[in-house]
């Protein structure tokens, strides 16, 4: 392989319409190495267009996506190798056993059975699911579902995580779970993770933080730096100052 | 090229073909109620609709049979393509399920080319449908349709065909439609006009008397000509003309199914697809 790119994500100036409706307006973004990135936005700001593209359900019409230095569109088998994607529906077989899922997944990468039983182990002993291996998964609850996603999202070994909305749905408890086990994976395991939300309260001072709003990316920096450059208390105060919510509600 | 264990060469696509296969396969037979529904309609064809159409054919010898038939007989094969055509376009509702639901997204960031997985589906809903045949074959041999044995092998070849050409066809419409209560219009619209039309019931040629705008359009049904390369098969003959026209067929709805699932020159880039 060639020398590690310092950014695990890179978008650049991608725009995608539907139609006459833009859905996303030269959105640039980067996701660095075993950094943890927040995507921020309220729903339809496009960031479920904007991870269809760097999956490549369709293609970017204009700019460009990198994963690992890959481009998406000229070389997406590199690209999709080095990604793990958890979306934001629930996209496991809720009648097939949890291994079975993994398997399949396996599979879809090439995996040979005996190494993706393996893996699935361990990535399941990761999440704390190991005992949940021959259950279906429609005996496991939410908050369990997510996270054989990731497991299986894992299963690769993906240089880059994106999850689009992982949390929604849960009870503070589970989420609370999820985004310290994503945590850990980043500080312990060195994965790059592009996580959407817009729950303020998963994101930390010195993550990484892209605001888009309306399709466009309306503020990049630490979510410290958005705080101060915002003049406000919170990151929420600054999110809503920045989406016009603030203005909203004044009036 | 591989990436740890995750082989991306030719084991690779072996590997990810026997999976989405394997996939399929258990998910029908986990749904035992989707796989009995399979079984009992074309018996209720057979048992009761047959019964009461036993003289229709009023001792007249059709191809490939030597001395006239009894109805049952008859509308074997025809009953065999509809098994493949019911499974063909349930798959295609199954991957508007799957699509809404996120898992045909999971299969879609595969790193092998998409033609490839899209063929792999293809693929499985095949084998899934030949398995459906061959229960179907054997309940019927006991309803005296006892075609010769040479035929249950000869038919095989003949599945597969009929078996991937319904399903590109179903491929091709998943593409299409985006809503799940759309398939009652692929029952109205896809599936009653394509076996109606066809010589799955009655011989081309009594169409010929009764209508011959009809006989028209029914012999340029593809159901038609898989329905014939699977009745000939399965009396071991060869019908060289179903045979290209259900090849040219799938070639036609491959290829369109997999430029309707194109990134970027498919409908899916233009309308946003699945939702989550």
């Amino acid at each position: 392989m060639k020398s590690t790119p310092l950014t695990a994500l890179d978008v650049s100036h991608v725009s995608h319409a539907y139609g006459p409706r833009k859905a996303l307006d030269d959105v640039s973004l980067t996701v660095g190495t075993a950094a943890f990135c927040g995507l921020l936005g309220l729903n339809g700001a496009g960031k479920t267009t904007l991870f269809s593209l760097i999956t490549r359900l369709f293609d970017n019409t204009s700019g460009q996506v990198r994963v690992m230095g890959h481009d998406v569109r000229r070389a997406p088998k590199l690209a999709l190798q080095n990604l793990g994607v958890v979306f934001q529906s629930r996209t496991l077989d809720p009648d097939l056993t949890v291994m079975q899922n993994m398997t399949y997944h396996a599979a879809l990468h090439g995996i040979a059975r005996r190494d993706a039983h393996e893996r699935a182990i361990a990535e399941l002993a990761r999440a704390g699911l190991k005992d949940r291996l021959n259950d279906t998964v429609r005996t496991l609850s939410g908050g369990q579902t997510r996270r054989v996603e990731i497991a299986r999202a894992l299963l690769h070994h993906p240089k880059l995580l994106l999850l689009d909305e992982p949390t929604v749905g849960l009870d503070v408890g589970a989420r609370r779970d999820i985004l310290s086990h994503v945590r850990t994976l980043v500080d312990d395991g060195g994965l790059s993770v592009l996580w959407a939300t817009h729950l303020m309260e998963e994101i930390e001072n010195e993550d990484a933080v892209v605001v888009l709003h309306q399709g466009k990316v309306i503020e990049n920096g630490s979510a410290s730096e958005i705080v101060a450059r915002q003049n406000a208390d919170s990151l929420k105060d600054a999110f809503n100052t920045l989406t016009g919510l603030a203005k909203d509600k004044a009036a | 090229m591989t990436h740890g264990v995750a082989h991306y060469g030719l084991p690779g696509y072996l590997r990810c073909m026997m999976g989405i296969v394997w996939r399929e396969a258990l998910r029908f037979f986990q749904q035992r109620g989707r796989f009995i529904a399979a079984l009992v309609r074309p018996l209720v064809w057979l048992f009761i609709f047959a019964a009461g159409f036993r003289s229709v054919l009023g001792g007249s010898v059709v191809e490939p049979y030597e001395s006239a038939v009894p109805y049952e007989v008859y509308i074997a094969p025809g009953l065999v393509a509809m098994i493949q055509l019911f499974n063909g376009m349930q798959s295609s509702l199954s991957m508007v399920y799957d699509r809404e639901m996120g898992t045909m997204r999971t299969l879609l960031v595969s790193p092998f080319p998409r033609w490839f997985l899209l063929s792999c589906k293809l693929l499985a809903g095949t084998v899934v449908s030949i398995a459906q045949v061959y229960v179907f074959l054997a309940i019927a041999w006991f309803w005296a349709i006892t075609p010769p044995l040479g035929g249950y092998v000869a038919v095989l070849p003949a599945l597969v065909l009929s078996g991937l050409m319904l399903g590109s066809l179903g491929l091709l419409l998943s593409s299409v439609i985006r809503q799940l209560e759309n398939f009652a219009g692929i029952m109205n619209f896809v599936i009653f006009p394509m076996f109606f039309m066809s010589s799955a019931l009655y011989p081309l040629s009594r169409m010929a008397d009764a209508n011959p705008l009809l006989y028209h359009l029914c012999s340029l049904n593809p159901f038609t000509h898989a329905v014939e390369l699977i009745r000939h098969a399965l009396y071991v003959q060869f019908n060289l003309p179903a045979a290209l026209i259900t090849v040219g067929c799938t070639l036609l709805f491959v290829t369109m199914a997999v430029v309707a699932y194109n990134p970027s020159k498919g409908l899916i880039a233009r309308r946003g697809g699945p939702r989550g």
